[in-house]
């Protein structure tokens, strides 16, 4: 048996070295994303260490972890923006390394930062993001209006992007994700930088669209793990170290966080910087 | 090709909604108005051909085109939205030619407007048509050589400066290969074979064909070869990104 036990109490979930088999559901149709030992090196460094996680449809996954413990990076595996050094990454069953257009066609990706074209205007980025996605015609302005709507922008649709607040901003870029309703969403922080207002609304929209969809986000906020998640997954320093649903981790969650993710000020110091 | 489409709109329209595309048409213009008229002593020779307007495009998209194409990479780069871009689905070939041709279309433009240098000789006098053609087409081939070096050096950077001056200076390297002067130094110590051979890597060799009249397949096969090897190494460097 190799277990790695997560914290010292009875509540904790444990998680089995390789694959945990305990809390997936039992289903037998494929999980929309899969991704199995997922290794990636940025030169002598490893940022992500052999992670493995599926999310099916109708599920949503908060990506728990502290600055710079290999979210991102995950994530940029999954939508296919990083090759990984190691392991395998599929969506929708195309394996993203050897049928990348089939397997991004699936994914709606929200880039850290909300990264957008900063000269162009709000409709103007949707449709191209609309044409990008191989929409025209009839479809394409259904797409757009649709996205628009629930991302609450039709007042700014004329407006260039350089001009809005970061809220805006944000909506706009996660407007773009959502715009060809995909099945797979990857959503990098998508609550940060947005005002409690804006935050609660984003959340019940991820919640909304977690019914239908497999979603993936990622947050170092812990509340949005209980307003929207069916599952967490803690990861440090590019390794899972604790999952479950937000029950199961054991509460209150910020104390579990801060138990078994080592803190960058912290006490315990890796031997790397001793030696 | 649709996506290429979407990619070159986006792109051209990003040129024209900053200021980048006039002040480039203008500068533009006003150069090529200089060289050709006061220090090309266009109306000084007395003849009616476009040999001093064209004459001096090599030096002048030396400066110019690395400025409309060192954007192109190193500002997705900096503002983030490569990770956009490149998450899409589309192969990054795409991406490539839908910004080059973006580019070279704004630079068929602006070559375009010189259109009244071409007016002006045929008012005057009774140019050879087919020679204004043919140079015009070169001049365009020769945008498109420099346009694919900026790509490349656009995509190995974030920062536009640098971007800038590496194809600055691969430009100007393309030129200096079968420059006269450079040429004239070489018959010292080199043997004519030699020479040559480092000529035939100069734009400056390919392009004179065009401004005699003559459309030369190898010198059209010399204009496509450098786009395509530079276009390929963008993708090689944006895969190892």
């Amino acid at each position: 048996m190799e277990f790695e036990a997560c914290g010292g109490n009875s509540s904790f979930y444990l998680i089995p070295g390789r694959f945990s088999a305990i809390m997936r559901p039992r289903k037998t149709i494929q999980p929309m994303i899969k991704i199995e030992n997922l290794v990636k090196n940025f030169g002598a460094k490893r940022a992500v260490d052999g992670i493995s996680f599926s999310v099916e449809r109708g599920e949503v996954v908060g990506f728990l972890g502290p600055n710079g413990s290999g979210k991102s990076t995950t994530m940029r595996m999954i939508t296919g923006y990083y090759p990984p050094t190691a392991g395998k990454v599929s969506v929708g069953g195309y394996d993203v390394a050897e049928s990348p257009l089939e397997a991004k066609r699936l994914i709606g990706y929200l880039p850290e930062n909300a990264a957008a074209y900063p000269e162009m205007t709000v409709r103007g980025f949707l449709a191209f993001a609309a044409e990008l996605r191989g929409l025209s015609g009839d479809a394409k302005r259904k797409a757009l209006a649709r996205a628009v709507e629930r991302c609450f922008l039709a007042s700014v649709l004329h407006q260039s992007i350089d001009t809005l607040s970061k809220g805006y901003r944000h909506r706009t870029c996660l407007a773009q994700a959502l715009i060809h309703d995909p099945e797979v969403l990857v959503l990098d922080e998508p609550t940060e930088g947005l005002d409690p207002n804006q935050k609660h609304e984003v959340r019940n929209l991820i919640r909304e669209l977690g019914r239908s969809k497999a979603v993936v986000f990622s947050t170092h906020i812990l509340e949005e793990v209980d307003a929207a998640c069916t599952r967490a997954i803690i990861i440090d320093r590019g390794r899972i170290v604790a999952q479950g649903t937000p029950d199961e981790l054991g509460r209150p969650l910020d104390e579990v966080f801060r138990r078994i993710t080592i803190p960058d000020t912290g006490l315990a110091v890796p031997d790397a910087v001793k030696a | 090709m649709k996506q290429i489409w979407a990619i070159a709109k986006r792109e051209l329209g990003s040129y024209f909604t900053s200021p980048v595309a006039y002040v480039f048409l203008v500068i533009f213009l006003l150069l090529t108005g200089f060289f050709t008229f006061t220090a090309g002593q266009f109306f000084e020779r007395g003849e009616a051909s476009l040999g001093a307007f064209f004459a001096w495009h090599p030096w002048l998209y030396l400066v110019l085109v690395p400025a409309v194409g060192m954007r192109l990479w190193a500002e997705e780069r900096r503002s983030g939205t490569l990770e956009l871009l490149m998450t899409m689905p589309i192969t990054p070939w795409q991406a490539i030619a839908g910004k080059f041709l973006a580019s070279w279309i704004f630079l068929a433009v602006a070559l375009a407007l010189t259109f009244p240098v071409a007016v002006t000789a045929n008012l005057l006098g009774s140019p050879d048509n087919g020679m204004i053609f043919t140079g015009y087409l070169g001049s365009f081939l020769l945008a498109g050589a420099y346009l694919a070096v900026t790509c490349m050096t656009s995509a190995m950077t974030r920062n536009q400066v640098v971007a800038f001056i590496l194809s600055v200076v691969a430009c100007l390297f393309l030129i200096l290969a079968g420059f006269n002067p450079v040429t004239d130094l070489m018959v010292r110590w080199a043997s004519p074979a030699f020479i040559d051979t480092v000529a035939a890597f100069s734009v400056v060799t390919h392009f004179d064909g065009f401004q005699k009249g003559v459309i030369d397949t190898r010198d059209l096969f010399f204009f496509l070869s450098v786009i395509g090897f530079a276009l390929f190494a963008t993708s090689v460097i944006l895969r190892n990104r």
